[in-house]
């Protein structure tokens, strides 16, 4: 090496112009940006896995929790939604990188509908989300919360889940909702439940096959059914009904759960939107010719890179909420 | 930039191919749970669970290498990226699940209930 370096070599070294990695610049940061990126997205799945592995007896289980089909109510579907979302991303992944081949042979046209293609495909991906969040915080049986935090959810005798709505007695109380007008330190109080405890427990007495599941795992990998004296035990440490999803609590398990579920996908799809966003720069600069003038469609390949880095996360947050 | 780029439409279709029918395999596979694999156990995790992680890295290789084009890069960009992250991430989720693992266990055995 020594022998080579000359005043020569040294001014045309560090003389600009030169590319070690024979990536430019601008490509070369978008790989790094990807790198930080991808890393992140590595902790916050390294930290659901914390929390999991911490409660790993109690954990709630996806197949249960998403197994919404549109159009299909009341049909158990376990993880078919996610899988074709899956295909989704993964088809606008392919058409991104059709569109990146197009653009090596600088065909405007060939570049432009590849592109569409892709804004198009990731919107029905951002649109699937958003219905998977929306039954996600709707929720379907309700559960109760007991005072130590626990969730009670309801089943019948052969074990299938019982709705709140099924059962709940229908007891003359009255429940207030504080808003800001009647509280004593102006502000809203949570929404209301559709039944109070009371009316929750008082159905259960009357309805003897109606039996409580823990979130407890057992040794065959289901939630533990209790008997019926069991049931009215746990009960009696009843605090709150839950329906549905929030940040506070859930109704399918352990309260980390949907706050992982909210956190991680909705990062993961700010990320989706905000490639829809950029692609969408693009393809208006495909479409005015802004790359046939500069001769290169590196541009396109550039934020290419970002569409199949959100394709790359997906494949994991997959894995690891519904697969694992 | 100064790659000889003919055309890799064929090799983006063979890849769309190949990561469909491996996320074909792997929601077959989590619809119908084989028993023997949910019941034999390999370092505290079921035979399952590693064959999706195992089939998850396949998908991501390729994802990485045909779509964000890394086999056509220099070999010191390709190493640039890929080392930090296999060794940070490997790292990081070795030592967050054994100590994850490790608070479960205090849980379990510790005088007062965390959740109950």
């Amino acid at each position: 090496m020594a022998a080579t370096v000359t005043t020569a070599t040294t001014g045309k070294t560090w003389g600009g112009g030169n590319e070690p990695m024979g990536a430019s610049y601008g490509k070369m940061m978008m790989w790094f940006f990807i790198v930080s990126d991808a890393l992140t997205f590595s902790g916050f799945l390294a930290s659901y896995g914390f929390s999991r592995f911490k409660f790993i007896e109690t954990w709630p289980i996806a197949d249960e929790v998403f197994n919404h089909f549109p159009f299909m109510h009341g049909v158990d579907a376990p993880m078919y939604y996610v899988a074709l979302m899956t295909f989704i991303l993964i088809f606008s992944s392919v058409t991104m990188v059709l569109a990146v081949d197009a653009g090596h042979k600088m065909q405007k046209t060939k570049v432009a509908i590849y592109m569409l293609l892709t804004i198009v495909g990731g919107l029905i991906f951002v649109g699937s989300q958003a219905w998977e969040w929306k039954n996600f915080i709707k929720g379907e049986y309700g559960a109760i919360e007991t005072r130590g935090g626990s969730i009670l959810q309801f089943v019948d005798t052969s074990g299938k889940r019982v709705k709140l709505a099924d059962f709940a007695a229908d007891l003359p109380v009255e429940m207030v909702q504080k808003t800001r007008s009647n509280g004593v330190w102006f502000v809203d109080g949570p929404s209301l439940p559709t039944y109070t405890v009371q009316e929750v427990v008082e159905g259960f007495k009357a309805n003897p096959n109606i039996l409580v599941r823990t979130e407890k795992l057992n040794d065959k990998k289901k939630k533990t059914i209790l008997s019926r004296e069991e049931s009215l035990a746990r009960l009696a440490e009843a605090q709150y009904v839950v329906e549905g999803a929030n940040l506070v609590r859930n109704e399918y398990g352990h309260k980390l759960f949907a706050n992982f579920f909210f956190f991680i996908t909705g990062f993961h799809g700010f990320h989706v939107f905000s490639g829809v966003l950029i692609n969408i720069l693009i393809f208006f600069n495909v479409l005015l010719g802004t790359y046939e003038k500069r001769r290169s469609y590196e541009m396109v390949e550039k934020v290419g890179l970002y569409w199949h880095f959100v394709d790359l996360v997906w494949v994991f947050v997959f894995t690891f909420f519904y697969l694992v | 930039m100064a790659h000889t780029h003919e055309s890799n439409t064929k090799r983006i279709w063979y890849v769309f191919g190949l990561l469909s029918v491996i996320t074909i395999v792997e929601v077959f596979l989590g619809i119908i749970r084989p028993g023997f694999l949910v019941d034999n156990d390999f370092l505290g995790m079921h035979l399952l669970n590693w064959i999706f992680i195992i089939l998850t890295l396949a998908k991501a290789y390729y994802i990485m290498w045909a779509f964000m084009h890394l086999e056509g890069e220099k070999a010191n960009l390709r190493w640039s990226v890929v080392a930090p992250l296999v060794f940070l991430i490997a790292y990081l989720v070795l030592i967050v699940l054994i100590e994850g693992n490790y608070i479960y266990k205090v849980f379990l055995t510790s005088h007062y209930k965390w959740i109950f």
